[in-house]
């Protein structure tokens, strides 16, 4: 099986104290990752290390065998929706055809086909009523779907999402889950930074469990099990499992 | 031409130009660094002044915008390493802005350059200093300052996506290959250049209106980018041409008298905006209670 991603033995600091630790783990093509771990585990720090968006202290990080560098254009990013300004002037189509920027290259217009592809991409996550729509205006779930149509208009291969799923709707979360299932049918590999114990098993065939350092990865029915959860979640868990009961 | 005329020339373009390039510090919330490199950029004009021995404005531009980005990469390397970002504005620009203080009286023999011309400018000088070019004369302070608006809009035409998406998500454009660093002090050597090319006739406090007011208001009306730069320059050439007639009739300084336009422009603008205005949305308020 094609391998998507490597990573190796990636240690990130800030100010000089570690916040991922000596992390390595082997994603072959075409899985659904879910990256899971208490607050403050490093889960974000992770994948700006690997985007390249923070420095590594050390390690490496390799898609499809080659460094990250020079295979920009095989990945799609949706950061977390709170890190950009919505009050930014644009529209919904407008920040899904950023998404092509990196596809049309420096001095270059987009050109039609970016416009209809990115237009294709917000019916996808169906937002292509608000296609036109100031991004202000719109609620939580549907500017993450904005995000979402925008990773998609990368046209990628391997998908980093930084927890898509809070503090969005039901519809969102829907429409979410049913683009994992169609990039995972074409192929893609995705890595998704994520939350909800309740819906671990449901969504991701595979499972990271971190805490700056790696606890377990691999198929999530070996990784999601007591013995994990308790290494990663430490005592925090008895307590997110009481309240998740709660407020069932 | 009158010179009535070369001064509203004059102002309109220093306000367009600065207003174009200054809505891109305003969306990347770096209003204050704009400020900070209208201050500093001083010592550079001063030492560009000292070594090529004569007012030529190539040499002022190239010395002021190499202390400019200086200037951003110092506050940024201090951020960096663990100073306040505010801090960090603080110290580098008031430093930078002393130096340049310093050099002035230093060398106040030598150059026309006074502390007072340097902070408040005087548009009412431009076009007693005329300059021949292919066979055209106009103002000194009116061909450097159209070279830097033609540059900055060809410079922000090229760059426009990556400008784009430098100012709205930083990190997803880094992460798509986007030269995020590269596009940053760009923006910061057109920020240089223009504040330069506005100094002579606005002065350096001043010409943060300029950077910041016709953006500003542009912001309020607007819901898209080249909407909002095409307007800040139309405000600034409303600010220039209203300031001018102010400052005639009521006899009072006019780069004060033009900045004081912008001003009121950005209130208007700020009141009676259809979408944003303060007035519209009381408006719209009571609109909603009388519904429910």
């Amino acid at each position: 099986m094609t391998t998507a991603i490597t990573v190796k033995d990636v240690t990130i600091a800030y100010r000089k104290k570690p916040v991922v630790q000596e992390v390595s783990f082997t994603v072959p093509e075409g899985k659904l990752v879910g990256i899971m771990g208490p607050n403050g585990a490093g889960k974000s720090t992770l994948i700006k290390g690997i985007l390249g968006l923070l420095p590594l202290v050390s390690g490496e990080v390799s898609i499809y065998g080659k460094p990250y560098k020079s295979q920009r254009k095989l990945i799609g990013y949706v950061p977390q929706r709170e890190s950009v300004d919505w009050d930014f002037p644009t529209n919904a189509l407008d920040v899904v055809l950023m998404g092509r920027y990196g596809h049309a290259g420096m001095f270059r217009r987009l050109r039609a086909y970016d416009k209809e592809f990115a237009y294709a991409c917000l019916e996808k996550v169906g937002m292509a009523d608000y296609a036109k729509r100031q991004i202000s205006q719109l609620s939580g779930g549907q500017q993450q779907r904005v995000f979402l149509a925008r990773a998609l208009a990368q046209d990628a291969h391997v998908y980093f999402m930084d927890e898509p799923f809070t503090g969005v709707d039901a519809a969102t979360e829907k429409a979410i889950v049913l683009l994992l299932e169609e990039l995972k049918s074409q192929g893609k590999t995705v890595l998704v930074v994520h939350h909800d114990l309740q819906t671990v098993n449901e969504y991701f065939d595979w499972l990271l469990l971190m805490n700056i350092r790696k606890v377990a990865f691999g198929p999530t029915s070996e990784v999601f099990v007591p013995d994990n959860l308790q290494e990663a979640y430490g005592g925090k868990l008895l307590f997110q499992k009481s309240a998740a009961y709660n407020a069932q | 031409m009158s010179h009535g005329l070369w001064i509203i020339i004059t102002g309109s373009l220093v306000a367009a130009s600065c207003g174009f390039v200054g809505c891109f510090l305003i969306l990347r919330r770096m209003a204050m660094l704009g400020d900070a490199i209208s201050h500093a950029v001083l010592p550079g004009i001063v030492i560009a002044f000292f070594l090529s021995n004569s007012t030529d404005n190539v040499f002022m531009l190239m010395g002021a915008t190499v202390i400019g980005v200086l200037t951003a990469f110092f506050i940024q390397t201090l951020h960096t390493a663990g100073v306040q970002e505010d801090a960090a504005i603080g110290v580098v620009f008031t430093s930078l802005f002393a130096i340049g203080v310093v050099l002035v009286s230093l060398f106040a023999s030598d150059i026309h350059l006074d502390v007072q011309h340097v902070l408040y400018g005087e548009i009412a000088y431009v076009p007693w200093d005329m300059a021949t070019l292919a066979g055209v004369e106009m103002p000194r302070a009116v061909w450097m300052i159209s070279g830097v608006f033609a540059l900055s809009l060809l410079i922000v035409g090229l760059f426009y996506k990556e400008l784009k998406l430098v100012s709205f998500d930083a990190q997803m454009a880094a992460a798509a290959g986007i030269p995020v660093v590269f596009i940053h002090y760009l923006l910061m050597a057109l920020v240089s250049m223009n504040t330069v090319a506005a100094f002579e006739s606005v002065g350096a406090i001043l010409v943060v209106a300029m950077l910041v007011v016709p953006g500003a208001a542009a912001y309020l009306l607007t819901d898209r980018l080249g909407a909002m730069l095409g307007l800040s320059i139309v405000f600034g050439i409303v600010s220039a041409c209203a300031g001018y007639i102010i400052a005639v009739y009521f006899d009072v300084s006019i780069s004060g008298a033009m900045t004081t336009s912008a001003g009121l422009l950005f209130m208007l603008c700020f009141l009676f905006s259809p979408r944003y205005g303060v007035v519209s949305r009381v408006l719209e308020q009571r609109r909603l209670k009388k519904a429910t």
